[in-house]
């Protein structure tokens, strides 16, 4: 249960192919993040899937069988959108049993099922509320709950935490990945935010302009990116992109290191720069580093350095963590 | 606003309004008062003299009067059932993708545009004659007898022609109101599984709450004093099958020339349409809090 797969599906807006072609592979019980910058085309995959947008040609499946015609209320997949969607004028506990109730279950078996759901989100004390009257947090939680209760194949999330305030977001961040060991339900989150996508997904999908630029598990993109785009979009702050003599010292026409993977030293490095900007973290310390000929680079320092605005400073890569990537943007393995 | 000087100013700046308004309404209110309690006939000017509570007595125990109070009420309920149930679906209709939408939707408003004695006199003549009407034309071109709108079912023809003028403003309202539904709340519903019926009424309904109070209440006050079409259309006849209170006054005034007891009568009509206003508040103004 809980098995998508894609294959060649297309999506055309009039004459705007949004979606060129995709082919993608989603296993029962995986945590699959849809990443990319706005309008890459990521919430129109998830749609897709849910069956709120008709694909132009291609097949969608669900546990195997095809789903490509069938109404989103058949495709057993429950979907937790970016406004949360709540019905304002239902209480929590209408708002968790309005999929059962349309599912014309016995009044007794969804007092059960929604009991159920409050209690594992923690909504018991308002499920007589008005979602008015709730925390940005809880709303959240009560649109999980109605995604729970009906116990779908898969559960397919908007962008659940771009609303929430940073702190709520780490937290709902955690209980949703708890949330997904507990009910082991396939779920396919979509999301711009590569540290939530960092952190929460079994498999990473990195879309850009309607294409898959990679997919892996996190660290496989982290370590080993396929091209610019993901090198650039996985990994915070960003990676640095060298191109011209410096990179073809390594036999590319751009190299990438990233900040954290950069010492350095007053001197004897093989590149010098001065400092700019630096970015005090507490723990770490960013510094924005003035060179002449590599542009501005970015290094990620201890969380106590002697640099300070305008010294001189000179930096070695770490040799074995210098990605290449040839003249089309492809990494050099 | 906030400091003592400033507040103090803001009153003197909004006094001169207020006070106009006031005079605007105390006086014109004022004087039927005081008119209610004169024997005051137009056709002996001059004679006016002081008679108590007679003119109210005369005019509660018109057996028009009775006639007249429940007209009202069958006109408003009427064309308040008419209006909603139609706006409603009307709104659903217009809020599909369709071609030729705007042009469609000036149409639909342009009825409300029409003034009530124009298409009063319309109705009249075009559609319910008995003779030269097209509702006759159609009844005798498929073999019936042709119905005398006007004068066999008057207040259901005033009803119509009443509820073509308003339609217009239910469903303008009702359909804003449904435009700004949240499409998120919609794709919900149809992801929890619920069909097009179930949407209307779990969904869409609930939140045009709002939208049928606003409705009703600024219509039912348009709605106490329909005149226009009952003067142009059937004088309020046959006999007073047609006359509401607003026509009652108009006739006890205008035509049997008695100021005196129209205006014991208008008194009267201000004190029920209150009493409409209070009972219409307690029982759909919650909707509009919170």
């Amino acid at each position: 249960m809980g098995s998508i797969t894609l294959r060649q599906v297309n999506k055309k807006f009039g004459e705007v192919a949004v979606i060129p072609s995709i082919d993608l592979e989603v296993e029962e019980g995986e945590f699959v993040v849809f990443v990319g910058p706005s309008g890459c085309g990521k919430s129109t995959l998830l749609r897709l899937i849910a069956g709120l947008e008709d694909v132009t040609s291609g097949a969608v499946l669900i546990d195997g069988k095809d789903a490509t015609r069938l109404p989103p209320a058949k495709r057993k997949l429950s979907m937790v959108f970016q406004s949360y969607a709540l019905y304002p004028h239902m209480s929590v506990r209408a708002n968790i049993a309005f999929p059962l109730k349309m599912a014309g279950m016995p009044k007794a078996e969804i007092d059960a099922k929604v009991a159920d759901a409050a209690e594992t989100l923690n909504l018991t004390d308002y499920l007589d509320r008005k979602p008015r009257q709730l925390s940005g947090g809880q709303r959240q939680r009560v649109a999980i709950g109605r995604a729970i209760v009906r116990q779908p194949s898969a559960f397919l999330f908007d962008e659940p935490l771009s609303n929430l305030d940073a702190s709520l977001r780490v937290q709902m961040r955690l209980e949703i990945a708890e949330l997904h060991q507990q009910l082991g339900a396939t779920m396919i989150y979509v999301t711009h935010d590569q540290v939530e996508a960092m952190t929460m997904a079994d498999k990473i999908v990195v879309l850009n302009k309607g294409r898959v630029e990679q997919v892996g598990s996190p660290l496989e993109l982290y370590r080993a990116p396929a091209n610019l785009f993901v090198a650039g979009f996985i990994g915070s702050p960003r990676m640095n992109f060298i191109r011209g003599q410096a990179a073809a010292a390594y036999g590319a026409a751009t190299i990438g290191v990233r900040p954290e993977h950069i010492q350095i030293s007053t001197e004897g490095g093989i590149w010098q720069g001065t400092v700019g900007v630096t970015e005090h973290l507490g723990s770490d310390t960013f510094l924005h580093i003035h060179t002449e000929d590599l542009g501005t680079l970015t290094v990620r320092a201890g969380g106590y350095v002697d640099f300070g605005p305008g010294d001189t400073i000179s930096l070695t890569p770490d040799p074995g963590r210098i990605h290449r990537f040839d003249s089309d943007g492809r990494a050099i393995r | 606003m906030s400091t003592y000087h400033s507040r103090a100013a803001g009153r003197l700046m909004v006094a001169p309004s207020v006070i106009l308004l006031f005079l605007w309404m105390i006086v014109p209110l004022g004087l039927t008062i005081y008119f209610s309690f004169l024997h005051y006939n137009l056709l002996m000017p001059g004679t006016e003299t002081w008679t108590g509570f007679l003119n109210y007595q005369y005019f509660l125990t018109d057996p028009a009067f009775f006639t007249a109070i429940v007209n009202t009420l069958v006109i408003v309920v009427g064309v308040l059932i008419i209006t909603i149930v139609g706006g409603v679906l009307l709104a659903l209709l217009l809020d599909q993708p369709m071609f030729g939408q705007g042009i469609l939707r000036i149409l639909v408003i342009s009825p409300f545009f029409v003034m009530p004695t124009v298409s009063a006199l319309i109705w009249k003549n075009m559609f319910m004659n008995p003779v030269s009407g097209l509702l006759a034309f159609l009844q005798k071109s498929m073999g019936f007898q042709p119905h005398d709108w006007l004068a066999a079912t008057p207040l259901l023809a005033i009803i119509i022609i009443v509820a073509w003028q308003w339609l217009p403003f239910a469903t303008l309202i009702l359909l804003t109101a449904l435009q700004s539904l949240d499409e998120e709340q919609r794709e919900a519903a149809e992801m929890d599984g619920a069909g097009p019926v179930s949407r209307f009424i779990y969904i869409v309904m609930p939140h045009l709450g709002r939208a049928v109070t606003v409705v009703i209440l600024i219509q039912t006050i348009f709605l106490l004093s329909v005149f226009a079409e009952i003067l142009v259309t059937t004088n309020g006849g046959p006999g007073t099958d047609s006359t509401n209170l607003a026509y009652l006054v108009y006739a006890q005034a205008l035509l049997q020339y008695d100021v005196g007891g129209a205006s014991a009568g208008g008194v009267v009509a201000v004190i029920l349409a209150n009493i409409v206003a209070i009972f219409l508040m307690r029982m759909i103004g919650r909707t509009l809090e919170a």
